[in-house]
């Protein structure tokens, strides 16, 4: 028995047991490899998707209880806020590693489809659940405010 | 597009004179090394450029970890060729020993790193050569710019000449009324001849040794150019070793024994071996790996598989381990750092003081968990991995399947991070053996977070025994004994099979080579032998000597009553003047006046590691109770500031990286079993407790040096100090949350 997962618009029938977590579908058997394994006990936030438009651990979702559609940071159509984040994180130079940036992007287009103009208290809130290890906060913190602005712009 | 592809039709540029660096030193090390992308030429050509059809690509030969090595290393030829930076593609490359790290060895010399005479910076010179002869094809050290530095500009240089004169050649001009701009050389009547059209004449040409551009001519240098791997990191495209996709390929994991050192006594798979997607079981000497269809699925299987374990090879409680450092300090000592004066006969009227000073083991921990991808096939090997030294790690993994290193061929993957641990050839060893079990198929190997927690080389605990003297306000003697185990010793008998002794004096970095004037200084360390497995973590000793030597410093300054700022300006204006420079400019930016108002405390640290001299201010607030970091200043001198923007983020990162480590880092040991499992019991920082950082850039040092890793010494010392003028509690040990509540 398959389970059907609609990922980045496309419809994939999957042939896994219903407890496989999200994340090892999309990256073993989709081959998405964009959205990362950090720690497996959404400690992280390295593996952060959207389902139905909200931000989850996908490391902690069982294929059986997706209940929607699946964004990924590989998605070739991203949402005005998902792409505006993309362009301020090449702008700011904010990824060193860049391991954990599919999920801190995937995090801040969740906190920007809430709250358009996040206070550095919000960002805070939003992000804390986002390692890394690198320590490139500042340039996130700096990335996130710029693509809400440029999106009140647009 | 690997190289080997690549290379079979592409044309490529090059001349002796570049292979080996500038030649200083004896005939066989300066004797150019094989160009290992076209050896079936058997000419020696350029390794760092290669031009094809689709235009030029730079090797850059180097672990990109998140440092921006690519990119830097990509500047400095770009900058002497000409090439627009939006045409740039970089490769890796494969292992060889063209690539060896020259400045690696440098490091090793008893020389100061600021104590530079032209005699002393030959002889680090012609050691460092003999880099090749070890085959350090190594990231590390904050070495990579220095290594490259001369070698990539010339490999740039050399490659425009050639193209130059094979377009005088067919144009029948002079080289001397062309030039070069954009990927093209210009022609007298401005004709462009782009380099994908002369490749193939400039192989042929051999131009005499070119001039570098001058500081006043360079374009990219000094400017900060847009990091190439940025777009990739932002859309998800960028292939880490762990994304490594492979037809038909397999997902594997491992179980080591967790008591480390001990191997694998039983075990029984009957369970875990009808499991879902379970393909393959196989014993390894310490442990065993599961071969599935998926990632996950072996995860669960090897968890159901039941396995006896030997003991740990070392004392298993924490407390032991620490027993076993005190007693180092009963041996002789191993080396001796610094031996300024003498520290037994001090002035009248000194004031004398003693501390103890400790520091945990800690994890590397970086974001992306330990992994390679293997595939054996007829007899020959190919491994893709995130790898710090491949040379070292395809002859390991050769020698544990039983091929010759020949039959390996490494693809280096860009890293999810490192800070030292993809250094180590486990990785690629426990790979090489999964797939020899698995002839024929591809198998990428993924480690749990707790077991890559579990079984890292840990950055060694150390214990500091500090006797100081101050009078009329001045320090006029420190003598410091450190007690570890050596991860230099232990490193290079796992990466070279040979087990080596002798002074380990990385141990003592931060500690006996601050350019300090100190009139009786000494510095010496004291090795114990116990087996816990320890590695090079950021920065490595300067990683702890950084906390306990410059925190016994401030207590110093305090027992002399100066201000901690003005005590270790003084000391390095009489020694190091471009270091003196970096306290001053972190005092300007701070506003720093040694006085502060209640509920706020600031902390001063120093520390000069691989030739960088890093200053740093922290400030701290006590908000209801809890501690919040508010601020941070940096000041830096790499001597030559490649790209600031770069380097702004690498300060930034190395503070934020020795600030995890310094308010919550310790790894312990409980029946020789790691306690910590998982990021929830080894945390680190994150946005809501970052400071506000402010990095500013000095450039009076002169000769090149790096930033990847001396943001991080200073940090664990700034923030205790700081913690110290908040609430006048010294504390001796790290993590300071065991003493302090932050936010």
């Amino acid at each position: 028995m398959t389970t059907t997962l609609i990922v980045n618009g496309t419809r994939h029938e999957i042939d896994l047991p219903p407890d496989v977590p999200l994340l090892w579908v999309l990256r073993d058997e989709i081959g998405l490899t964009g959205t990362k394994f950090g720690c497996g006990v959404a400690a992280c936030g390295a593996c952060t998707v959207h389902i139905d438009g909200v931000a989850q651990r996908s490391c902690q979702v069982a294929l059986g209880d997706v209940n929607g559609p699946v964004t990924t940071i590989d998605t070739s159509r991203p949402e005005p806020a998902l792409a505006a984040l993309q362009a301020a994180w090449v702008d700011h130079q904010v990824a060193q590693c860049g391991y954990c940036q599919s999920g801190q992007i995937m995090q801040a287009a969740d906190l920007l489809a809430t709250t358009p103009y996040p206070t550095d208290a919000q960002i805070d809130e939003a992000m804390q659940g986002n390692l890394c290890r690198c320590g490139t906060y500042p340039r996130i913190r700096a990335a996130i405010h710029d693509a809400a602005t440029k999106l009140g712009e647009a | 597009m690997g190289i080997g592809k690549t290379t079979r039709r592409a044309f490529l540029i090059g001349s002796a004179a570049i292979v080996g660096g500038i030649a200083i030193g004896g005939y066989v090390v300066s004797r150019p090394a094989p160009n290992p992308l076209h050896p079936e030429e058997g000419a020696t050509l350029n390794p760092f450029v290669l031009i094809d059809q689709r235009g030029v690509t730079i090797i850059t030969p180097r672990a990109e970890m998140g440092q921006g090595v690519h990119s830097m290393l990509a500047m400095l030829v770009a900058e002497e060729m000409d090439l627009d930076w939006q045409d740039i593609r970089i490769e890796h490359g494969p292992p060889a020993k063209a690539y060896y790290n020259s400045a690696l060895l440098k490091n090793a010399l008893p020389i100061h790193a600021y104590a530079a005479s032209d005699l002393q910076n030959t002889i680090r010179d012609v050691v460092g050569h003999a880099g090749k002869l070890l085959n350090l094809q190594v990231t590390g050290g904050s070495t990579s710019t220095v290594d490259a530095w001369d070698r990539f500009r010339m490999a740039g240089a050399t490659a425009r000449e050639a193209l130059k004169e094979a377009a005088a050649k067919q144009l029948g001009v002079s080289a001397s009324d062309l030039k070069t701009e954009n990927g093209a050389v210009i022609a007298p009547d401005a004709t462009r001849l782009p380099y994908t059209d002369l490749a193939v004449a400039a192989a042929e040409v051999s131009p005499a040794k070119p001039a570098l551009r001058t500081p006043d001519q360079w374009r990219y240098i000094g400017k900060s150019v847009p990091r190439l791997d940025q777009p990739a990191k932002a859309n998800g495209s960028a292939r880490f070793g762990i994304d490594t996709k492979l037809d038909g390929m397999r997902f594997a994991t491992v179980r080591i024994n967790p008591r480390l050192g001990g191997k694998m006594t039983s075990y029984d798979d009957s369970a875990a071996a009808k499991m879902a997607g379970v393909e393959k079981i196989i014993p390894l000497e310490d442990g065993i790996a599961v071969v599935a269809s998926n990632t996950w699925l072996a995860f669960q299987a090897a968890d159901a598989v039941q396995i006896t374990w030997e003991d740990a090879t070392f004392p298993p409680q924490q407390d032991q381990i620490w027993q076993g450092l005190e007693a180092a300090f009963d041996t002789d000592a191993n080396a001796t750092g610094r031996e300024d004066g003498d520290v037994d006969s001090l002035p009248a009227g000194a004031t004398v003081l003693e501390a103890e000073y400790r520091a945990p083991f800690l994890a590397h921990a970086a974001m992306e968990p330990m992994n390679a991808t293997a595939i054996y096939k007829d007899g020959t090997l190919v491994i893709w991995v995130g790898h710090q030294a491949p040379i070292a790690a395809r002859d390991m993994a050769a020698a544990a399947i039983g091929i010759d290193s020949e039959k390996v061929t490494i693809h280096t993957t860009i890293m999810g991070g490192a800070f030292g641990r993809r250094g180590e050839i486990d990785v690629p060893v426990y790979a090489a053996k999964i797939a020899a079990a698995m002839p024929g198929v591809p198998v990428k190997m993924t480690w749990t977070r707790e077991e890559d927690m579990r079984h890292d080389f840990y950055r060694p605990a150390t214990i500091a025994r500090y006797r100081g003297a101050v009078q009329d306000g001045k320090a006029v003697m420190v003598d410091g004994k450190i007690a570890g185990i050596s991860c230099a010793h232990q490193a290079m008998a796992r990466m070279t099979g040979i087990a080596m002794g002798g002074p380990d004096t990385a141990m003592l970095e931060g500690a006996a080579d601050q350019p300090y004037a100190i009139p009786n200084y000494r510095i010496r360390g004291y090795l114990s032998d116990m087996s816990v497995p320890v590695g090079f973590w950021r920065s490595v000793g300067a990683s702890h000597n950084g906390f306990q030597f410059d925190c016994f410093l401030d207590e110093m300054a305090q027992a002399a009553g100066t201000d901690p700022l003005e005590f270790r300006l003084a000391m390095a204006r009489e020694e190091h003047a471009p270091s003196a420079r970096v306290i001053e400019t972190v005092r300007d930016m701070s506003g720093w006046t040694g006085k502060t108002p209640d509920g706020v405390g600031r902390g001063v640290a120093f520390c000069m590691s691989f030739g960088t001299p890093v200053a740093q201010v922290i400030e701290v607030r006590d908000e209801s109770g809890l501690i919040r970091i508010s601020n941070a200043w940096i000041a830096c001198d790499p001597g030559i500031a490649l790209d600031p923007r770069n380097i702004e983020a690498q300060m930034s990162g190395g503070l934020i990286y020795g600030l995890s480590a310094a308010i919550m880092g310790e790894i312990t040991f409980d029946g020789g079993e790691v306690d910590q499992w998982n990021f929830p019991d080894y945390d680190a920082v994150r946005m809501h407790n970052v400071p506000q950082i402010a990095v500013q850039i000095v450039e009076a040092g002169g000769r090149i040096a790096g930033v990847g890793e001396p943001g991080t010494p200073p940090a664990a010392a700034a923030l205790a100090n700081a913690l110290f003028d908040l609430t006048g509690k010294r504390v001796r040990e790290l993590p300071l949350n065991k003493h302090f509540d932050f936010v």
